[in-house]
């Protein structure tokens, strides 16, 4: 039988390789649940085991349940009739299959029905869903919506609402967006008021909801009149009962399986989660942080699909007397696709566990202040690990999301012809991978986030780290080839600095972003190749073709092609 | 009102995937060399069983004749939700046609208490024969129910079951207890459940525990078994001893199949002729049909 997670070569290497000691032991408090649960491991090993095997499971129900059915989900798509959204006739069906085989709360405590994984596991299994139906993700993805109620709720909305994700009857939604706050989500209006009683009911509307039909929402709204900023948002949670009316459902390139909502909330109940003011500061960065990381895997996933559509057809179709998997240009073509999903899995992972750390050891401080403890040493970890993530998440959303687009668009340009009608998956993917760099945050604000974080050189410890490693007789030319991009990085950074000139500074953004996230990906891979040796041509394609776009990188910089932005007006006349 | 079914469940090699090297001289096949999966009949008839349960109440029991490594059938029906699963393995069992097999299973079943309802797959794909599921209720003296598409009505006395029938379909009442086979489309399997898969990985028999034992001194088999009853991950074992059976009904010796001549088929398209859609081509072709001994 068909397993997205055990026939994919790539994606157990990364599994295999994953350091989870530190997360674990975090994780599972030191596996004292064991007693209590069945299912809840003994040990590191036991935990690993299980993480595989639940894997398993989700590329079982990805390859044979939810591919097949993803053309006539995005056929046929999310409907909207009197006022209600339905779901399409495979949508629903995968949802309640992944109710079924318990996987709708991964990342909940099993308290309260969850299966208390870490992030990085669940980023996995949302890798494999979304390899099936990037639509589907949409929905799955969502249980960073229990999460965060886990996270900032009291132990009363906790009881409340978390074993009903957990179960798969709730769905969730964040409701963030609004017709004049996108980007700028600190310009949020919709308002929540309290009646005498201190009861909360949220007024306004919201836009580009992605699932708003769902059952429980999360609502970015302002507690505090007379506020104009991020100071005045809080975060409140209701049901999506008949107070929310579904004004209108989107009709999208792509993703068509998940509906995207607009709301209207008549006077909603609703309560307050966490702390008042906090709402965009802390509650809505900590979700759309996880969001981000989210959007990455379904990136990954897309992208997969689309090398895997590339590759068959490459094999199959024949011309010229032979497949065109053996013309040059075309092998060329996949090799590049293989070689950036790899590369970026790599980065991808690595982020993930930075994600779970940076959030066990929040959770960790929280017990030892509760204890009265010392937790310095914890919160200069945590600092570290903040630090590392506030760069590795809008790298990855950005790299990963613009490869999935440049993959597709690959891997239809090898389909020819045929790839731009339905009849083959590479048209759907090629439409479903379009957003991933648009929605939770543009690939241009990613790099903007991104950007202080290479001014400050943020992996400047890991990467000299790296660099000490003994490295094998053949990595030595490609470490060479490494420190000549650092060194060219180095030279662009100091350039770009010095000209002390902001609008050319956000320009050349993007190139120092790719230019640094680059160089760090070739030291993660030449680490790899070091150890396995199957990575060798991967890495050695990887850091070549990286050296000759920081060439480039460097050229565009120094050329001082981007001075006449100033003109813009005349040119764009 | 609750029901206690029992699923008969096999292990069966993957004849999906079956080449030249798989088939012995004899023309059985060699079980070792083929990937073993769950029959996916079997495994309807699971589902069958889980849906009773959900509906209505009470236990669901899989059983299994095989050699040991078919623990594995075992724990994927514990994964998806039995609550008990029994093992009926013994070396005197190889061998065994369709006829000691419902004997060795009828046997076990008796052993096993009372039960309302009894589920199986219509047929295994290695052997085709559909017989075992027949043989066992005529041996337990209980009514069959066979080609099962779906349960219509259920209550204390009775079942009620729509089976296929050339060119349709009957629907027929049966009294309790009973044993109803399923067929394939009848319905879709549910998916291991996350969190039993991680509470029955490492559930065993007693043959995996023996082996486990053998490789290490320190370990002494009675304690390892009363260490995994205590965490419920026992996978019941029950051997010819425990059966009290007649050796001369049981594998090989009681088993009066014998494969009599194996032919090697070689499909192949030959001539084809085109008739016209019309009442003088349908005359022709029954016609031809009747020559080839098709019809009539």
């Amino acid at each position: 039988m068909a397993n997205f997670f055990t026939d994919n070569p790539d994606l157990l290497y990364q599994f295999e390789k994953l350091d989870l000691d530190e997360i674990v032991h975090l994780t599972e408090n030191d596996f004292h649940e064991a007693e209590q649960y069945p299912y809840a491991p003994v040990n590191y090993e036991d935990a690993k085991e299980n993480y595989f095997k639940v894997l398993e499971i989700v590329g079982d129900i990805a390859a044979n349940f939810i591919a097949p059915n993803a053309a006539s989900v995005d056929e046929e798509g999310a409907i909207f009739e009197n006022g209600k959204v339905h779901y399409a006739k495979g949508t629903k069906a995968a949802l309640d299959i992944l109710s079924q085989a318990e996987l709708m709360g991964m990342i909940l405590p099993r308290k309260y029905g969850g299966l208390n994984f870490p992030t990085t596991i669940y980023m996995m299994a949302v890798e494999l869903i979304s390899r099936a139906d990037a639509s589907l993700m949409n929905l799955f993805g969502l249980q960073d919506i229990g999460k965060t109620i886990a996270q900032f709720s009291d132990e009363i909305q906790k009881e409340e609402y978390l074993s009903g994700f957990a179960s798969g009857k709730y769905t969730g939604a964040m409701a963030l967006t609004e017709p004049d706050a996108g980007s700028d989500l600190q310009a949020v209006k919709l308002t929540a008021y309290q009646d005498e009683n201190g009861k909360w009911f949220l007024r306004g509307v919201k836009r580009f909801i992605t699932n708003g039909n769902g059952e429980v929402l999360l609502v970015l709204a302002r507690t505090e009149s007379g506020t104009k900023d991020a100071r005045g948002l809080s975060m409140l949670v209701c049901y999506g009962d008949e107070t929310v009316k579904v004004r209108r459902i989107e009709h999208k390139l792509g993703i068509h399986g998940s509906p995207t909502c607009e709301l209207q909330f008549n006077d909603t109940p609703a309560q307050l989660v966490g702390q008042r003011r906090f709402g965009l500061l802390k509650y809505v960065i900590y979700l759309m942080n996880r969001a981000r990381v989210g959007i990455g895997a379904q990136s990954l996933g897309i992208s997969q699909a689309c090398y895997d559509e590339a590759l068959k057809y490459a094999k199959a179709r024949e011309q010229f007397g032979q497949s065109i998997y053996h013309l040059p240009v075309i092998a060329n073509m996949l090799i590049d696709m293989k070689v950036t999903l790899e590369a970026q899995r790599s980065l991808f992972y690595k982020t993930c566990t930075w994600l779970d750390k940076k959030e066990l050891y929040e959770e960790l401080i929280e017990k030892l202040k509760a204890e009265k403890k010392p937790f310095t040493e914890v919160n200069d970890k945590l600092k570290e690990a903040a630090r590392v993530l506030a760069f590795l998440t809008p790298l990855a959303k950005y790299l990963l999301s613009e490869s999935s687009n440049k993959i597709a668009y690959d891997a239809l340009q090898i389909h020819g012809g045929t790839g731009y009608m339905k009849e083959f998956p590479i048209e759907r993917l090629s439409r479903d991978a379009r957003i991933t760099n648009i929605y939770e945050g543009t690939s241009q604000m990613q790099i903007v986030a991104a950007a202080g974080g290479v001014v400050n050189d943020v992996l400047a410890e890991y990467m000299k780290q790296l660099d000490a490693l003994e490295y094998k007789g053949n990595l030595q030319n490609l470490l060479a080839n490494v420190r000549e991009m650092r060194g060219i990085f180095d030279e662009c950074l100091k350039y770009v600095k010095d000209k002390k000139d902001a609008g050319f500074q956000d320009i050349a953004a993007k190139n120092l972003v790719e230019l640094y996230g680059s160089v760090y990906i070739s030291y993660l891979l030449l680490s790899e190749a070091n150890i396995t040796g199957s990575k060798l041509l991967i890495t050695k394609r990887y850091i070549l073709n990286s050296l000759s776009q920081a060439m480039a990188h460097k050229e565009m910089i120094k050329a001082e092609a981007y001075a006449d932005f100033i003109h813009a007006d005349t040119i764009l006349k | 009102m609750s029901f206690n079914s029992i699923v008969l469940v096999k292990q069966v090699p993957d004849t999906a995937n079956i080449s030249g090297q798989v088939m012995k001289d004899d023309g059985t096949v060699n079980r070792a060399l083929l990937p073993a999966i769950f029959n996916h009949e079997d495994r309807i008839a699971l589902e069958f069983a889980l849906q009773v349960r959900d509906n209505y109440g009470g236990t669901v029991t899989v059983i299994t004749m095989g050699p040991p490594r078919a623990s594995d059938v075992l724990r994927e029906c514990l994964f998806m939700g039995a609550d008990e699963a029994y093992l009926i393995s013994d070396r005197k069992f190889a061998g065994a046609d369709t006829l000691a097999t419902s004997y060795v299973l009828s046997e076990a079943i008796k052993k096993m208490g009372n039960f309302d309802i009894i589920f199986g797959g219509r047929q295994a794909i290695d052997g085709d024969t559909a017989q075992v599921g027949p043989q066992t209720a005529e041996k337990l003296n209980i009514p069959q129910v066979t080609y099962a598409m779906s349960i219509e009505g259920l209550n204390k006395d009775s079942i009620t079951i729509k089976r296929k029938i050339e060119g349709g379909y009957e629907v027929l009442q049966a009294k309790l207890p009973v044993l109803v086979t399923v067929l394939k489309d009848a319905a879709f399997p549910r998916p291991f459940k996350a969190k039993r898969v991680m509470a029955y990985k490492n559930a065993k028999t007693l043959l995996e525990l023996e082996k486990l034992v053998e490789g290490n001194s320190l370990l002494y088999i009675d304690q390892l078994k009363d260490e995994y009853i205590q965490k419920h991950i026992y996978i019941k074992t029950l051997t010819m001893d425990d059966l009290q059976l007649e050796v001369e009904r049981c594998g090989v010796a009681g088993s009066p199949t014998k494969v009599h001549k194996v032919e090697s088929v070689v499909l192949g398209a030959g001539t084809h002729e085109m008739i016209e859609p019309n009442k003088d081509g349908l005359n022709l072709l029954i016609d031809k049909l009747m020559e080839d001994h098709i019809f009539g």
